[in-house]
């Protein structure tokens, strides 16, 4: 076989050589840092996925070296392949921001913006999207669209208004499951993720839909309500499983294991598919081994509140009174509602109702 | 070495005049101003009887509101708990069932939610934080206790009257109420 030839391509004036067939996207995944597009359906452990969502889009200033010309659109990086001599830009050109903010209204139009109930709050690609690109108000002066709910089975909640139709939910059920019984019905602004039937997901692997998706449309039903991302702790962990690698992240409260999910690299991709047995069903510490904390970047809302290279001043308190500890003037258990050791939330199959937390709900609500 | 200030007078020790040698002159030009006191505006108040006005900024006791159906409007979405500087908020969330949807305005609500008084340093970032409006800090102190395990307020404690099912409470609350009893 013969040798795959080294393309050069600069993107923002950085050139780097990667092999021909890489796409504008990937090579600027190589360079790393501000320079990358973001993309939303695009999904590099999917094939065919990308070219939907249009957030990937940048200029391409000469097509190569054979043929100088500027492309006349901004194209889609996740679908254009690189060329020797190519020419890219991305931050550093007007045009690409500012069809990027357009890209970004677009999407939020529908979008319902309840990330204070959603889950995915906090891990969200179009949360940072917006915050990136997105303007401060809406200039949409209509009713955002509206679906009837449709459940999908006891592991994973839709939310079809928050869906951006990116299609890696599709992929992922057709290239790592064995048989698809959801996907795209309808057309225009009625489409929307469904089965044809009402018919629950319940395929091995099915379960990564929820981390391939870039939004909060299907959250794990397992952990839905439990808590919030940034306050739980997310820890590297693995188990002896015989259908997947066993290699998960665990989101942990205290020794509570409130959700598993894949490992993911700094695109948000997951590095290894888990099967739905890890995912949903070993809500417990003992099922897994811990290997560490999870490096999450210092910008992200997850890192909030987790104390790294803490340095615990030496207690001086018994040394100096003769070996006699401090009083403990308050045991916060002892008065606190909230995180009680006899209600272990990790152990309630579905999200938390009133009726899992004592005193019942009428001694709160009626004042 | 020069003064640094122009306070410091060098001591008079010059004989004492007559009417200095009496003492009953100063006395009496002591007991002047402390007569002129008498007329002059108070500077404190009755405190538990009166009160004075809260400036319409400040920063006291939570409140948890509820919207004009009485529905709690807190979504429990952790925004306060993460902008809390003193880590002093902590909450559990729960999903809505559907006979509760006069109770709680979504989906998602806070089935227990807690702020340690002892902990909260009144600085407001939870009132700024809160995308649904439903944490304010209201015109009044956190009342003082004898014990610590008091100062752990919940759900109980922070949320406002319902002003539906209780109206005159609610109104109290507000500040409404009581403004008119003193007026009559």
């Amino acid at each position: 076989m013969a040798e795959t030839p080294l393309f050069k391509v600069t993107i923002d004036n950085i050139t780097i050589e990667v092999p021909a067939g890489t796409t504008i996207l990937n090579a600027a995944r190589q360079i790393g840092g501000d320079v990358t597009p973001p993309a939303m359906c695009y999904y590099s452990k999917l094939k065919n996925s990308g070219g939907k969502c249009r957030t990937c889009l940048v200029e391409v200033a000469a097509g190569s070296t054979a043929d100088p010309r500027p492309m006349p659109k901004l194209v889609a990086s996740c679908r254009t392949n690189v060329m020797d001599g190519m020419i890219v830009k991305n931050i550093t050109s007007e045009r690409v921001q500012d069809a990027r903010a357009g890209v970004v209204e677009f999407l939020l139009i529908n979008h319902p913006l309840d990330c204070p109930v959603c889950d995915q709050a906090g891990e969200c690609h179009l949360q940072d999207l917006s915050y990136e690109h997105g303007a401060e108000g809406t200039r949409f002066e209509f009713s955002k669209r509206i679906f009837k709910k449709h459940d999908l089975g006891p592991y994973i909640q839709l939310h079809m208004t928050r869906c951006i139709l990116c299609y890696r939910c599709v992929f992922v059920a057709d290239q790592l499951t064995n048989k698809r019984v959801h996907g795209v019905l309808d057309r225009g602004d009625h489409a929307e993720i469904a089965t044809h039937i009402e018919k629950a997901l319940d395929n091995d692997f099915i379960g990564n839909v929820i981390d391939v998706c870039p939004v909060g449309a299907l959250t794990d039903k397992t952990f839905r309500f439990k808590n919030r991302v940034w306050f739980t702790k997310p820890v590297n962990a693995s188990c002896n499983c015989s259908k997947c690698s066993g290699k998960v992240h665990l989101w942990m409260r205290g020794d509570e294991v409130l959700r598993v999910t894949a490992r993911k690299d700094e695109w948000g991709e997951v590095e290894d598919w888990i099967c739905n047995e890890c995912r949903f069903e070993r809500k417990d510490i003992k099922d897994w081994t811990i290997e560490g904390p999870v490096k999450v970047n210092r910008h992200s809302v997850i890192s909030q509140g987790h104390y790294v290279g803490l340095k615990k001043p030496n207690e001086t308190f018994s040394k100096v009174m003769n070996g006699r500890n401090p009083r403990l003037l308050m045991d916060i258990h002892s008065v606190s509602e909230v995180n009680k050791p006899g209600v272990n939330l990790a152990a309630i199959k579905g999200p938390a109702h009133s009726t899992d937390f004592d005193p019942p709900k009428k001694e709160i609500s009626n004042e | 070495m020069e003064a640094l200030t122009q306070r410091s007078k060098p001591v008079d020790r010059s004989p004492m005049t007559w009417l200095e040698r009496i003492y009953l002159w100063n006395i009496f030009k002591g007991m002047l101003i402390t007569f002129t006191h008498f007329f002059k505006k108070r500077a404190t108040i009755k405190y538990p009887e009166q009160t004075r006005p809260f400036s319409p900024v400040f920063r006291g006791l939570h409140v948890l509101n509820r919207d004009e159906e009485g529905r709690e409007r807190c979504t429990a979405c952790g925004l306060c708990a993460v902008a809390c500087p003193a880590e002093a908020i902590t909450m559990e969330a729960a999903e809505r069932l559907p006979d509760e949807e006069n109770l709680y305005r979504e989906e998602k609500y806070a089935a227990k939610y807690e702020i340690n008084m002892l902990r909260c340093i009144f600085c407001g970032l939870c009132e700024d934080a809160c995308p649904k409006d439903a944490i304010y800090l209201s015109e009044t102190f956190a009342p003082a206790n004898y014990s610590r395990k008091s100062f752990i307020y919940g759900k109980k404690d922070l949320l406002i009257p319902n002003p539906v099912t209780n109206k005159e409470e609610y109104d109290i609350a507000k500040g409404l109420i009581e403004k008119k009893k003193k007026k009559s």
